[in-house]
């Protein structure tokens, strides 16, 4: 370099510029030693950086521009899929709700039909069950109303299925219903297809009921729902016991006999009902005459 | 004459680059960041001599190191270097051709390499993965249109 380095007076500058790069090297290697060493450097450099702190704003700004913008869109298109499902949704909806006044006004329609014929010839009182004795030998409801809310021994206790048992015991709050499937418990009842009349004994099961001393040339098939008849003054006539099982041989082979599935639900549900329309009128009859008593059983 | 005119894009440019060093990247393409101060500081230094020189180089460095949170001094005795080299090459690398001058420029930043792994070395602080060393090729590559961009610029200006 120095044959052609052109006129001498470059080479005054030349020689400054190497001492002038020397300078800047040796200073910034001292810089680089005093820093990597920390020391007093650090309050120095704290202080500078967050002088150049605007410089990273800055920096970041491009970035959290294209986020935002990223973000901006992506939520758009969320809100357009939203917009869409819950579109979707509320037209589901609406037709379900349309179903439901449609149902809501039939189980009005219902109900009030229900209620008139309720009204015209039961009076039921609810009652919830306390305790279920299910034993084989003892087939019994304990009900949580008793005398004081006029629960009365005799009162026959259905449920939405059918007959459940009948009042055996009372106290002021509690009630003790005897089920049907009670070995103790015997239900006047017929056929509702053909009106034999014929008596169904509890078995200890709450699942089975027996239907015996069925005449072998009675008119009974497999499957024939047995109501209440009413004779016996015991429970009002036309509910419904069960349902009539296989028809087999007894043992004496004269008559006979088949398991029978009661209609209740006795070893389920929290709530039953206990009639008192048909029993005010019996204990007045039993007061003043037999007579409404004999009209109960005619049907 | 000329000057206040244009003196705007000079410390604007500057910034803008550091700026540009600072951007943040995807980690997979931080490698590739090109030297974007170099390259500015380059035009400056070749363009306008009697505005930029090693002591504003060595400013900027210090800026730069600040900014970035590297060792304070590296870039500075990077940028004096570079400074340094450009200033002694000047004449000739002002009127080689486009491409030639890219290639200057892009063994200039090789240069800058070098020399940024041998402060590391000897400071003992990690060195950069091995991609860094494609930033080189990639500033080569930036060169001519940077130029080409500044020179607009400055030329409309003047004009």
């Amino acid at each position: 370099m120095p044959s052609h380095a052109g006129s001498p007076a470059a080479r005054p500058g030349e020689v400054a510029g190497v001492l002038r790069l020397l300078a800047f090297l040796i200073l910034a290697t001292a810089l680089m030693v005093l820093d990597y060493r920390g020391g007093w450097l650090h309050a120095l450099r704290a202080r500078a950086e967050a002088a150049v702190q605007p410089l990273w704003w800055l920096a970041g700004q491009p970035a959290r521009v294209g986020t935002a913008l990223r973000e901006n869109a992506v939520t758009r298109a969320q809100l357009a899929a939203d917009n869409a499902r819950l579109r979707q949704a509320l037209l589901l909806t609406a037709a379900r709700n349309a179903r439901l006044r449609t149902a809501a006004a039939e189980n009005a329609r219902l109900r009030g039909l229900l209620d008139s014929a309720e009204r015209a010839r039961l009076d039921v009182q609810l009652a919830g069950v306390l305790d279920i004795d299910l034993d084989p030998t003892r087939q019994r409801l304990l009900l949580d109303a008793g005398s004081s809310g006029g629960v009365r021994v005799g009162q026959p206790v259905i449920d939405a299925g059918g007959l459940m048992g009948q009042v055996i015991a009372t106290t002021p709050t509690t009630a003790t219903v005897l089920l049907v499937t009670d070995p103790d418990h015997v239900v006047p009842v017929m056929v509702a297809r053909s009106g034999v009349r014929l008596v169904v004994y509890g078995t200890g099961r709450s699942d089975a009921l027996l239907l015996a001393d069925v005449p072998l040339s009675a008119d009974v098939r497999r499957g024939d729902q047995l109501l209440t008849s009413g004779l016996g003054d015991r429970f009002p006539p036309g509910f419904t016991v069960g349902t009539v099982g296989t028809l087999r041989a007894d043992d004496s082979r004269a008559f006979l006999e088949a398991d029978v599935t009661p209609a209740a639900q006795l070893d389920r549900g929290r709530d039953v009902l206990l009639l008192r329309g048909y029993r005010a009128p019996l204990a007045m009859a039993g007061a003043n005459a037999p007579a409404p008593a004999g009209k109960q059983v005619r049907p | 004459m000329s000057r206040p005119r244009s003196g705007w894009l000079l410390p604007v440019s500057l910034l803008l680059a550091l700026l540009l060093g600072l951007v943040p990247l995807p980690g997979l393409l931080q490698p590739l960041r090109p030297y974007w101060l170099a390259l500015v500081l380059a035009y400056w230094l070749l363009e306008a001599p009697h505005r930029v020189g090693m002591g504003a180089a060595f400013a900027l460095g210090l800026l730069a190191d600040l900014a970035f949170g590297g060792l304070l001094g590296e870039q500075a005795l990077r940028l004096v270097v570079l400074a340094f080299i450009l200033d002694r090459f000047r004449a000739r690398l002002r009127f080689f051709p486009m491409s030639q001058q890219a290639l200057a420029v892009g063994v200039l930043l090789l240069n800058d390499r070098v020399i940024n792994a041998v402060i590391h070395v000897v400071m003992g602080v990690p060195q950069l993965p091995w991609a860094y060393w494609l930033t080189p090729l990639l500033g080569m590559l930036l060169w001519p249109p940077l130029r080409l961009l500044l020179d607009a610029l400055r030329l409309r200006r003047r004009g």
